[in-house]
Parts: structure tokens; sequence; C-alpha cells
């Protein structure tokens, strides 16, 4: 019961924090003619009839929201409850509650501190913040260069920490290597209290983001970790349509490659890009996952009404 | 054989990996950033005791371990195997040191004790948390002293030494905890 007052102050704390910032909340629909590429996650498919065409629960509000700014819509956020297939565990429900925001005209930077101006809030006092690139906490830890590293060097690293499997998990994607690396040997080893932002991730894991102009290349995406949990994930967003279509296509030949359900591309999304999408930075932050680092739970089931066995 | 998926993975779960017997401590569902979802691993395999951390690609499956605990009654020993029965079936079964193991030394004659079987053979044998065993050989000692301070070390009709407080006798009988080795109380005859 004392979560479910949790949650609902919570709610409050944010949509306090928006509104004084003229952030507009949104609602958009949670089902969807076409679905995520992204070869590591699966929608939960539907459809709208027996028989008829398919619709997928949102992996999250990400392109319905980004439409909207393409339209024309002031700055925007929105809780929105999402969906993916297969991830149950102490940190993952299968149906999980987002907030998704997005700002016009922020540089990556200015949208980090204002997540860490919102987990003040939350979390009622000061945090120790700590930013970090991508770059150097990888390096620090493993010795690895992240920006030019090989598969190869990267499961040879897994296994000398005692995991050959992890070829057999990451297959020959070295975006799926640095993930497993990081998952595995750098993320245990933040320290506890601190929050991070790690930021400028390898061009091969940009997904949505913008890439720098310098050199090395880095995608301007952020991730945010406390207390070794990964809470957020944030860009600075690419706004080229071709750009993201191509690596829309990269992502279904990953899929095939994978033997992933065959989804199909948000073409409503490329034409929204492609009608011309404002310069805008954007995140995505795990309520669940908040609320427990905020009432230390060892499981998201704690701050759950109903976890999906009992839903 | 059958097989489990790391989506059936729990403690307490059998499992062969690398052709032993090996139960699941703890797994972990894990899906970093964008990456690949995969589980993390703990497991303790039965015939070494060893403890393993191991990660799984998400949904790949193992064979499952034909591993029951069953509950026996200890029979006897005849100098090279341990001989135990089923209560229910009567079967009997004979276990050597190595899986008998620590457990050895607390085992009386009669004592109920779960017996871990491997495809039906015994592969390690778990005492009793308490058993109650006669003191054999002590130092005498100091009278009056009845909190027993520093203790002194007993020798067990089983032949395990244990520490005991002052105050114990010899051909006392004692309350011993099996999963400590240390003295819990006197048990008044």
């Amino acid at each position: 019961m004392a979560l479910l007052h949790q949650r609902a102050k919570l709610y409050q704390v944010i949509r306090t924090f928006f509104l004084k910032k003229h952030v507009l909340e949104v609602e958009t629909p949670v089902l969807s003619n076409s679905a995520s590429c992204d070869v590591n996650l699966d929608s939960f498919a539907t459809s709208l009839r027996k028989d008829g065409p398919s619709l997928y629960l949102q992996t999250s509000p990400e392109f319905a929201m980004k439409r909207l700014l393409a339209a024309g819509s002031p700055c925007i956020y929105q809780i929105a409850k999402s969906f993916r297939q297969a991830e149950r565990g102490r940190f993952h429900n299968p149906e999980f509650t987002l907030l998704e925001w997005y700002r016009l005209n922020f540089s990556m930077a200015e949208l980090m501190d204002e997540v860490a101006e919102l987990l003040s809030l939350c979390f009622s006092s000061e945090l120790v913040i700590k930013t970090m690139s991508y770059h150097d906490l990888f390096f620090s830890i493993t010795g690895i260069n992240p920006h030019a590293t090989t598969i190869e060097e990267l499961m040879d690293y897994a296994s000398a920490q005692g995991n050959p499997e992890a070829a057999t998990i990451c297959g020959e994607s070295i975006a799926n290597g640095l993930d497993y690396v990081f998952s595995q040997y750098i993320q245990p080893m933040l320290l506890k209290e601190q929050v991070y932002f790690v930021s400028h991730y390898p061009v091969c894991m940009a997904m949505l983001a913008k890439l720098t102009d310098d050199s090395p290349q880095t995608a301007k995406r952020f991730e945010v970790y406390f207390n070794n949990v990964e809470l957020a994930n944030g860009y600075e967003e690419l706004t080229d349509a071709d750009l993201q279509e191509m690596r829309f296509q990269q992502d279904l030949k990953e899929r095939e490659l994978a033997a992933q359900a065959k989804v199909p591309i948000d073409q409503n999304l490329i034409a929204a890009l492609r009608a011309g999408m404002p310069a805008c930075s954007g995140v995505a932050l795990g309520l669940d996952r908040l609320l427990m680092l905020m009432s230390q739970a060892a499981s998201i089931d704690e701050v759950l009404s109903f976890p999906v066995e009992r839903a | 054989m059958a097989t489990y998926s790391t989506n059936d993975f729990k403690g307490g779960l059998k499992i062969m990996m690398d052709n032993d017997p090996c139960s699941i401590i703890e797994n972990e569902f894990v899906r970093p950033g964008k990456g690949p979802a995969f589980s993390r691993v703990k497991y303790r395999n039965l015939k070494t005791g060893r403890v393993i951390d191991r990660t799984f690609k998400s949904g790949e499956t193992v064979d499952a371990a034909d591993v029951m605990e069953t509950d026996m009654s200890y029979l006897y020993n005849d100098g090279e195997f341990w001989h135990f029965m089923d209560e229910e079936t009567y079967e009997q079964v004979s276990a050597d040191s190595i899986a008998v193991g620590e457990a050895g030394k607390w085992l009386k004659e009669q004592d109920k004790c779960v017996v871990t079987l491997w495809n039906g053979a015994p592969l390690s044998v778990a005492a009793p948390n308490f058993v109650e065993l006669q003191v054999t050989d002590t130092d005498p000692g100091l009278k009056g002293d009845t909190s027993g301070g520093g203790g002194k070390p007993a020798t067990l009709e089983t032949g395990a030494v244990v520490r005991v407080p002052l105050f114990v006798q010899i051909d006392e009988v004692i309350k011993v905890d099996t999963r400590t080795g240390e003295y819990s109380a006197r048990v008044k005859n």
C-alpha cells in the first residue's frame, strides 16, 4: 500500500516539474501498425481483427512522440505503459512504465542536466552526479577502446574474465559485445550512491541518436546508472530521415540474421522526419526502476500492483 | 532427456553442466542497454561442491539432471561403504566416503538424513541439522564451571571432535549443530 502512495506522489512531482517548465503532457497510441526494428527488442503482436493486419504494442512511445514534434508540438512528455516481450526478471516486467520527454533545441548536455534536476527532486536531496564518457569509463576498467575494438577483442576479454560462452550470446555484433562487457564487468563496478551519466556512445550503438562531428565520431547518446541500475537512455535526436531509414534497414537485416520476427518499419516516423523534425533531445526513464531505487526495493515486483504472473 | 530453457531456471533446479549434475543457486535476467538478453546464473556442481558463475543466452536450453533428494535412514558402515535405506520403498543404497563427505562424522545408525541421488546413485549425504551423540572422551572439567568460558575438545561416539563447555563429562549426551559443527546443548537423560 505504501508503494501505491509513493507512485502517486512521484507522478505528482513529475507533473508539477513539467508544468513549471511548460512541457506539455501528451498521450499517444499504445497499439501501432509498426514496431521497433531493434534486433534486441521484441514487440507483442496482435491483430486488428481475426486474420486482420498486425498491430504491435509499443516498446516505448518514442516514434509517436517524435511524430508530434514534427507536426509542430511544443516540448512534450508522457508517462507511458510500454511492453517488451520475454523480459522478466528482478529488474524487468514485460509491461512497465516509462517517463519519456522531448525538449526542443536542447543539446544532450542540457537534457542530462534536466534529468539530474528531476532526479534530485525525486530523491529530495542533492545527488552525487558523475559524468563520464563511454570511452573513459570503458577504457578505465577494461583497457579496451570501445570506438576501435573488434568482436574478437571483446570476446577474448570476456573469456579471460571466465565467460567464454559470451560469444554465443553476442554473435558477430560489436554492439552486443560492448553491451555484454559493459553489463558484466563495468556496471557492477560503478560506485553506489552515485548517479552516473555515461555519454558519447560508439557509433555502432547510435540507435536514434545524432553523431558528433569530432574524431573519433561518437553518438550523442547517454545512459543513466544509479546504484548499478540502468535508469534512463537519451539521445540528441537524429532528424535525418534518410539516415534513420538506413539504420532501420540495417536493424531489419540483423533481425533476419538472428531469425527474429519480421516487423514493419514505422513509415509514419520516416515521413515525419522527412517533413522535418525540429532539433531536440529526448530521454526515456524507467519509472518502476526509479521507484525501486526510491524505496530500496530488491525486485520490481515490489513496486508493481500486480507483476505479470498475477496480472 | 528432459531439457530446461533459461526461462525455467530458478534456485534448486537440477541441470547437467560439463557432464556433471549441478544445482542452480540463482538466476538473474539481464538485458543491458540495447544489448542482447542473457541470464546470469550461479550454480553448484553437486559432485565437486564448486560454485560456478556463467551466463546463458536467453532461451538457451540445457539437459535436466536426474537428481532426487530422498529421506533415508543410515544403516551401517562396512568399512568402505555407508549403507542407507529408503524408508518408504525399503530400497538400499551404498555411498562411498566422497559422497558421504562431512556428514560421515555425525551419522549414527538409524539416523535420518537426506541422500541426494543422481541416476539412482548417492551423490551426497546431508546429516540432520542436529544430532545427539555421546561423549566418549574429554578432559575432566573444573567443578563449579557452568558457563564454559573457553571450552575443551571432546571426542564423540562417531569419532567427531567438537569443542564443549568445561562442565561436559564423559558418557554425557550432547546435541551438536552439524551445519556449524558446534556444541548446542547438553541432553539430559
